[in-house]
């Protein structure tokens, strides 16, 4: 099967086969796990950002409810080794970690000591009677100042909070600058923000003391880089250790890290002789799992007067908090490799800065560096507009890259694939109307109305591997198709979802590519003992890298299946036959103009087996395993247009219209693209109206609950207006590429210069995300109804 | 999110819960909806020793008319009761309608009109109401009971005059004289959709058109809600222009003691709004006054 070829379900919106099994009930979250004999545990966590651990007192938790302790030195003192990290970067430093903190505290909600106990209440109670003696330390939270050399250093042995400085260039920066007719500047914050997915983080484990084997259920998003990390960190043999997650709810990369608690939970399962589990609540999610974004951004950007980018000069600070886990650091490098966007800018000039911080630890979330580098250029083409006096849709255009550039190398390294971001845009204007709404935002303004429209194309890098692109987690997935007795097709795929729906775009692709019924193929994933190896559902790759994974074992599947096709037919026909004369069409294996000799996936399946015409030459069996290694990356892209009202007394936003063209090539399933794109959205007008972690001086976090921490409503959404344009990738032979993240990725720009637009015949040129009522209320109280400069 | 363990009562009369508030006294708390109480036990913030449910007293959740027009709503009757009410939304149609924009549909359906009023969260948008609609607040202890005008019920931040072996049985909403408008508006915080600020309004204009009687209720503001007599003040005697609206809703922060100053909003934001909602409350409340 090939991209663009007829076929009967990929592109249509089949049912999620998931879903009847997750709506009424009969999901196997971890939390659902009950083993027999299991008790629960409760994690303490230090209520400091920075301070010294004195001594720690469990003599009172001793309760005949309570089975076990185990403090920060006792679990470390388990393990072979710290968290290891992957991709680590030319001259970065950074600190040991281990499960728990055991001398020093380093975050708020840093592991201290774990109980377990009979019940879920008996193991939180005892918490309170553990007596921990701290002493506080200063504490570190401004990511700009953190390396400076009068800030206390979190790691004495590092001498200062400096993860990597990372300076680079390419072309010539300072020659754009000198040819410019002029320069924009702006500092841009991208606020800490709280992944909160629909299940929090939980873990069952179970030690079988007589053979060392554990099985560990867990919240993952891929449990193979899970048992990876977990099997190093206790010094056990892979094999030994299995990793469960059938089914996760959610994750946005928040569930990508290997966390202590999964550590804990086999070590106290060793300890106590019985299963455990552990399931955080949504409070202590806010405080254990890791966060999101969190940089600040210096960009000066040279233009010419006939709106071209000419360069850019980037300075990104990334909170990285107190630790780097997996390849979190990895992360805000992406910012300026993205940076180019959609752009045929050739000179850039760029420092990263990571530093460590006294705050819980920073990772992957939805995008993970791309949205920070689409704000990034987004911003600057609508400052270029500003200074220009230009539409912003003509600044856009003048500065694309050609659609006959692709595959194009960016300057920073990228090769994308393939786009036509003119395609797109038209798309997305023409469904906006974009000219008349100009003309409804100038009417609207003379009524002293404020209405906004912001635009952006951007692009996005997905579907990773190769292993180059993956510093040491791989770059593969891996498929396992198998045909049974019985004709039915089971796949076990590496690729672990978490709501993305594989099991059922995965079994459109093979009900389609051997044509047997979509009922008759079951998906299995999440499980290392069935599932051999595999990578995991990240950076949106599952589809692109997974599904394409999964063709190449049916490529196998049917070759094999023809030639004992070809066996049963000659057989039949009582004739010898030429294997190249029989073909597979509709399900069916048939002789070539002779259509009414045929036989069936179950005639096959069951000869296979347990047949006695095979050729002299084959084994019985059917089934194969494959590895797929993507070439290269994929780049979706797409045209995003958002409409505003700001409420003038209060400073409110209000989001009228949204449109989003999105453009991930083939599409398997619209139904679950268009899922990607609903959710994606919510996230990224999320983060730009209301999300942002806030911390105090003390380290302590004040957005600490769902209370305090705004998302979005679906009340608060219009009905999204969808479209898309199909540009195939060259580099996979579904021509797909990744759908997961590039809304998110879109939408904070859009929105963000939707309601900068919407002010900026008031002579605003910036203001920061989120963009709540408050803060606008302040920018029009400054500017009040003055006007200068700007789109008029 | 596990609250420390604590006996759990659930009487089905008032009497039976007054004996058992007065059994365990300072140890006991009222339960009545729980969506403020739970989450505060949860996080061990509040630890009672004993809860006692008032949700199965079905004598609590009522809702009915006396001949002069005045509404009695029981106190364990719900937002979502309230909400649906054909008396409420006959008689007081603005309470009906705030009471469906209190936090979302799973509060509407377990917060109570009573729970509201006795926790006095500072950001409730029930107090607000309450103040414009003054309500008068009918209570039970195992001697006798008594009526407390709203006036002198919020005492301070989560503090009513309620007393520690007194429960609250019935609102009493004293019925509108003609001419009367009402109307709540709010900006809620985009977390909790309680008020960042919210402001009730109960105008009564005279066939002249001079407004005879002004109550207005602000929410959210300080520490607890609070009428805005200044802003009455202005408003009684006159003609209601947009001019006196105007002149009006700018001391509609006056009152309020100590802006409240957070995560969610400054106090000089929360001053301005005040007015913003303050002026948006009265004008919609004349325009149903008619």
């Amino acid at each position: 099967m090939i991209a663009g070829q007829v076929s009967k379900l990929i592109g249509s919106r089949v049912k999620r086969k998931e879903d009847p099994r997750l709506i009424t009930g009969e999901g196997k979250y971890t939390d659902d796990v009950i083993l027999p004999g299991m008790a629960f545990f409760a994690v303490l966590r230090s209520p400091y950002a920075h301070a010294r651990i004195n001594s720690i007192d469990t003599a009172a938790a001793a309760h005949p409810d309570v089975l076990g302790v185990m403090t920060g030195a006792e679990i470390n003192d388990r393990c072979a080794e710290p968290f290891p990290l992957f991709a680590i970067l030319e001259g970065m430093q950074y600190p040991e970690r281990w499960p728990m903190a055991a001398t020093k505290a380093n975050y708020v909600g840093e592991p201290i000591a774990a109980v377990a106990a009979s019940s879920r209440a008996a193991a939180r109670d005892a918490l309170d009677l553990i007596e921990v003696d701290y002493d506080p330390l200063p504490v570190v939270t401004d990511m700009e100042t953190a390396a400076d050399a009068d800030t206390p250093v979190i790691f004495e042995e590092m001498g200062s909070n400096l993860c990597y400085e990372a300076t680079d260039q390419a072309g010539d920066p300072d020659r754009a600058f000198a040819e410019a007719d002029g320069v924009v500047s702006a500092r841009l914050e991208q606020p800490r923000l709280i992944p909160n997915p629909m299940e929090p983080r939980a873990a069952v484990a179970e030690y079988e003391r007589s053979t060392g084997n554990a099985t560990l259920w867990v919240t993952t998003q891929n449990p193979h880089i899970e048992r990876m990390v977990a099997a190093k960190m206790l010094g056990m043999p892979e094999n030994k250790l299995r990793v469960i997650a059938i089914d996760v709810g959610g994750g946005f990369g928040c569930k990508i890290n290997t966390y202590s608690e999964s550590i804990i939970a086999i070590a106290l399962a060793e300890h106590i002789g019985r299963p455990v589990k552990w399931a955080e609540d949504r409070t202590e999610h806010f405080v254990a799992t890791s966060h999101g974004r969190g940089q600040a951004q210096y960009v000066e950007a040279a233009y010419k007067k006939d709106g071209t980018l000419l360069g850019m000069k980037l300075k990104i600070y990334a909170d990285l908090g107190a630790y780097a886990q997996v390849i979190s650091h990895v992360i805000p490098t992406l910012t300026p490799s993205l940076s180019p966007g959609v752009y045929g800018i050739r000179d850039i000039g760029w420092t990263t800065i990571g530093v460590f911080t006294n705050k819980i630890p920073y990772d992957a979330y939805r995008g993970a560096g791309r949205p920070e580098a689409a704000y990034i250029i987004e911003r600057v083409m609508d400052l270029i507009a500003d200074a220009t006096g230009k539409d912003p849709v003509a600044v856009r255009r003048k500065n694309f890259i050609p659609d006959d550039a692709f595959p194009y190398e960016t300057p920073t390294g990228m090769i994308y694939d393939s786009a036509d971001y003119n395609a797109a845009l038209d798309k997305a204007l023409d469904i906006a109307g974009y000219d008349d709404l100009r003309a409804e935002q100038k009417a609207a303004r003379k009524d002293g109305k404020l209405m906004g429209i912001g635009v952006t194309v951007t692009t996005e890098v997905c579907g990773f591997g190769p292993a180059a692109a993956m510093g040491g987690l791989g770059g593969f997935e891996s498929a396992t198709v198998r045909v049974d007795p019985m004709g039915k097709v089971t796949v076990l795929t590496g690729a672990s979802p978490h709501g993305q729906g594989e099991e059922t775009s995965f079994a459109q692709i093979v009900a389609d590519d051997l044509g047997v019924p979509f009922e008759d193929v079951e998906i299995i994933h999440g499980d290392t003992s069935i599932v051999a190896r595999g990578v995991g559902t990240f950076g949106s790759r599952t589809l692109v890298v997974g599904g394409t994974a999964i063709l190449k074992a049916n490529e196998q599947i049917k070759d094999k299946a023809t030639r004992i096709a070809t066996a049963l037919l000659e057989n039949k026909i009582e004739d010898t036959l030429d294997p190249q004369l029989v073909t597979l069409e509709d399900g069916l294996f048939s002789i070539q103009d002779m259509p009414d000799q045929y036989v069936t996936w179950a005639e096959v399946g069951s000869e296979a087996y347990d047949g006695q015409l095979l050729p002299e030459d084959e084994q019985p069996g059917l089934e194969a395993v494959s590895f797929w290694e993507p070439p290269g990356l994929t780049f979706p892209f797409s045209a995003h247009i958002a409409v505003i009202e700001i409420d003038q007394d209060t400073g409110e936003v209000s989001l009228k219209r949204y449109v989003s063209v999105d453009d991930c090539g083939t599409v398997i399933n619209p139904t679950l693209v268009e899922g990607q794109i609903h959710g994606g959205l919510a996230q990224g007008i999320g983060q730009a109206l209301l999300e942002q972690a806030v911390w105090d001086d003390e380290g302590q976090l004040v957005s600490g609950s769902l209370m305090d921490y705004a998302m979005p409503f679906a009340q608060e959404f219009p009905m999204f207006e969808l479209d898309r344009t199909v540009t195939p990738s060259p580099v996979n032979p579904l021509g797909a590429k990744g759908i997961g993240e590039m809304a998110t990725i879109s939408a904070t720009p859009t929105v963000a210069n939707a309601v900068i637009d919407a002010l900026s015949h008031l002579g605003v040129t910036h203001v920061d995300i989120p963009m709540t009522a408050e803060r606008i209320w302040r920018v029009l109280q400054n500017h009040g109804s003055r006007r200068r400069g700007g789109r008029s | 999110m596990i609250p420390q363990a604590f006996d759990y009562y659930a009487p089905t009369s008032v009497t039976d819960a007054l004996r058992l508030l007065r059994q365990h006294g300072d140890d006991a708390k009222l339960l009545a909806g729980g969506h403020s109480l739970l989450p505060i036990m949860k996080l061990r913030l509040s630890t009672p020793q004993c809860l006692i449910d008032l949700g199965r007293i079905s004598d609590l959740r009522f809702i009915s008319e006396s001949d002069d027009g005045s509404l009695a709503i029981g106190a364990m009757s719900t937002y979502h009761d309230i909400k649906n009410s054909a008396l409420v939304q006959a008689r007081v149609p603005a309470l009906a309608e705030a009471a469906g924009e209190v936090g979302d549909v799973q509060v509407q359906n377990k917060g109570t009109i009573g729970g509201s009023l006795a926790h006095a969260d500072p950001a409730g948008d029930f107090p607000a109401l309450a103040l414009a609609l003054n309500f008068e607040l009918v209570t039970a202890t195992t001697r006798s009971g008594r009526t407390i005008a709203i006036d002198r019920f919020f005492r301070d931040l989560l503090t009513t005059a309620l007393r520690p072996n007194e429960i609250l049985t019935e609102v009493h909403i004293p019925a509108l004289p003609a001419g009367t408008g009402v109307s709540y508006q709010k900006l809620p915080n985009k977390a909790s959709h309680y008020a960042v600020v919210g402001v009730a309004a109960a105008i009564t204009v005279g066939d002249d058109g001079v407004c005879t009687e002004a109550r207005i209720g602000v929410t959210g503001a300080g520490p607890t809600a609070v009428r805005a007599r200044n802003t009455e003040r202005i408003l009684k005697g006159k003609h209601v222009d947009a001019a006196v609206i105007r002149r009006a809703a700018k001391r509609a922060g006056a009152n309020v003691e100590d802006l409240n100053d957070d995560l969610h909003a400054s106090a000089e934001y929360r001053e301005h709004l005040t007015t913003v909602f303050a002026a948006r409350a009265i004008e919609e409340a004349l325009s149903r006054a008619g």
